[in-house]
């Protein structure tokens, strides 16, 4: 349908109004909201994510697309709730104690949400103990945890430590990421996965959760 | 000859990962006197202030908005009182933390954040004042603009460290447009610091100097950390960092000093180096 590339185009272009439009004449006409979400709108992010990596685009870049992602979202999250399709696994997401930078962190958020997760979003600089408490309020399944400094991505460790004095760290799969954040710093302190891109966060979920 | 960092320094006399360094001007002004007065000592000719978070908006992150005025009068007053003449007092003005593209904060509240701040540095006594670590060109406009209303002289640098070749901003600017930007809102000195080491500053000194005809301000970092036992390391020596010098003089700077990791024995081991390559 040639209505849909737009959709695709409005996202990397950050033009979050047409986006939006795209999205709700498609949905007039009976297009599965879920077919947009997999179809349109996460390759859209992925090729964002794609020249952020290759430094064509910047951090304003990446913030417009994910606006237009966010905006193309609205009118699909009630579709999706009324249908009753049950979120694939339940997130409970935050940045790190004493660590206040959030745009990775919102980015996967989005993504997550887009890819049919429940997410729960606990904002920055956010304890161990608000993780925990969050994750038995919400019996979630997931817990991810974003770091932007060298100096805050030890509080992932504690994060997790605690989550096992809690007795909750069996029920939950623990994804990590941020700039210093590495694959084997993720194997060093327990993690279930580690994602080097937002672009990568619901096959890393999916894939951690072994669902399909 | 400008000073290394403070940030870093006042960790290793007891300040904690996350606690606020402009709060200690208030809680241990003796401490934060200590640092001002290591790097006159090893010959820093102009030091910078405590205050580099002291802005209303970032205090706001760890309750002290109320007491914006009163932490950076008081930074202005230690650095002064150790500097006695012997070095100048140039005040340090940092990022808000919050993103005008995203909606976190508006022009108005930064403007009016920025001028709060630069005010009580300036009525403070400070000569003049640094707006440093600037990622986002607007929010570096609104900063120079504050502080030109009160007069001082003003040195606007911002921070490259992303893109393909590690010469834009995050936001995407270049050292061009940086420039040209910053000596258009009023800046007297334009420069760059922190970043990803010393190694690209050539470069982007060359830069910033054919687009502008004012100064250069150049505080590059002893290197990017490394978590070693869970704490950061820098992994450029005093030396290696010096060894850099003369290539930037050259390439045009005019004040010279180190960002994170750097300490008083960088600008010592500077000051042997520009005496040796006269």
């Amino acid at each position: 349908m040639e209505d849909l590339k737009a959709l695709y185009e409005a996202i990397i272009a950050g033009d979050a109004k047409t986006s939006k439009t795209v999205t709700e004449k498609a949905l007039a006409a009976k297009v599965e909201p879920l077919k947009l979400v997999t179809d349109y709108m996460i390759p859209a992010m992925s090729e964002v994510g794609r020249r952020f990596e290759c430094n064509e685009y910047f951090v304003p870049e990446l913030l417009l697309a994910a606006r237009a992602m966010k905006a193309a979202l609205e009118p699909i999250r009630p579709l999706l709730v009324a249908s009753g399709v049950q979120p694939a696994a339940r997130v409970v997401i935050g940045t790190v104690k004493g660590d206040l930078h959030d745009i990775g962190k919102n980015l996967v958020a989005s993504m997550l949400e887009g890819g049919g997760f429940e997410v729960v979003d606990l904002g920055v600089n956010v304890s161990p103990e608000q993780f925990i408490a969050k994750v038995k309020e919400k019996n979630a399944n997931v817990v991810a945890l974003s770091a932007l400094l060298t100096t805050t991505m030890p509080a992932m460790k504690t994060t997790i430590d605690a989550l096992k004095q809690a007795g909750v760290r069996n029920q939950v799969k623990v994804l990590i990421g941020g700039a210093p954040v590495t694959q084997k710093y993720a194997d060093e302190i327990g993690a279930d996965g580690y994602g080097e891109t937002a672009a990568g966060a619901v096959a890393l979920a999916k894939k951690a959760l072994a669902i399909a | 000859m400008t000073d290394g960092a403070w940030g870093t320094e006042l960790q290793a006399r007891g300040l904690g990962i996350g606690e606020l360094p402009d709060a200690w001007n208030l809680s241990h002004p003796e401490r934060v006197a200590e640092v001002a007065s290591a790097y006159v000592n090893a010959g820093s000719r102009v030091i910078l202030t405590n205050t580099f978070g002291a802005n209303r908006i970032r205090l706001g992150d760890h309750s002290l908005a109320k007491r914006a005025v009163e932490i950076n009068r008081a930074g202005v007053e230690i650095s002064l009182r150790v500097a006695q003449g012997r070095a100048r007092v140039f005040a340090s003005i940092g990022p808000t933390g919050k993103m005008l593209m995203v909606g976190e904060t508006t022009e108005e509240e930064m403007r009016a954040a920025f001028q709060e701040q630069a005010t009580a540095l300036a009525q403070a006594g400070a000569d003049a004042i640094v707006v440093e670590t600037m990622s986002d060109l607007a929010e570096a406009q609104i900063a120079v603009a504050a502080v030109r209303t009160t007069g001082l002289p003003v040195v606007a640098c911002m921070v490259f460290d992303s893109g393909k070749d590690k010469d834009r901003t995050m936001m995407g600017t270049t050292p061009e447009q940086a420039a040209a930007a910053l000596t258009a809102a009023g800046a007297d000195v334009v420069g760059a610091n922190c970043g990803q080491g010393i190694a690209g500053f050539t470069g982007i000194c060359r830069r910033l100097r054919a687009a502008t005809d004012r100064p250069i301000w150049l505080k590059p970092n002893a290197g990017l950390p490394q978590i070693v036992n869970g704490r950061a390391q820098y992994a450029t020596t005093p030396e290696e960092f010096a060894r850099h010098v003369p290539e930037l003089i050259e390439a045009g700077a005019s004040f010279i000093g180190g960002c994170c990791g750097t300490r008083p024995d960088f600008i010592k081991a500077i000051c042997q180096r520009i005496k040796e390559n006269p």
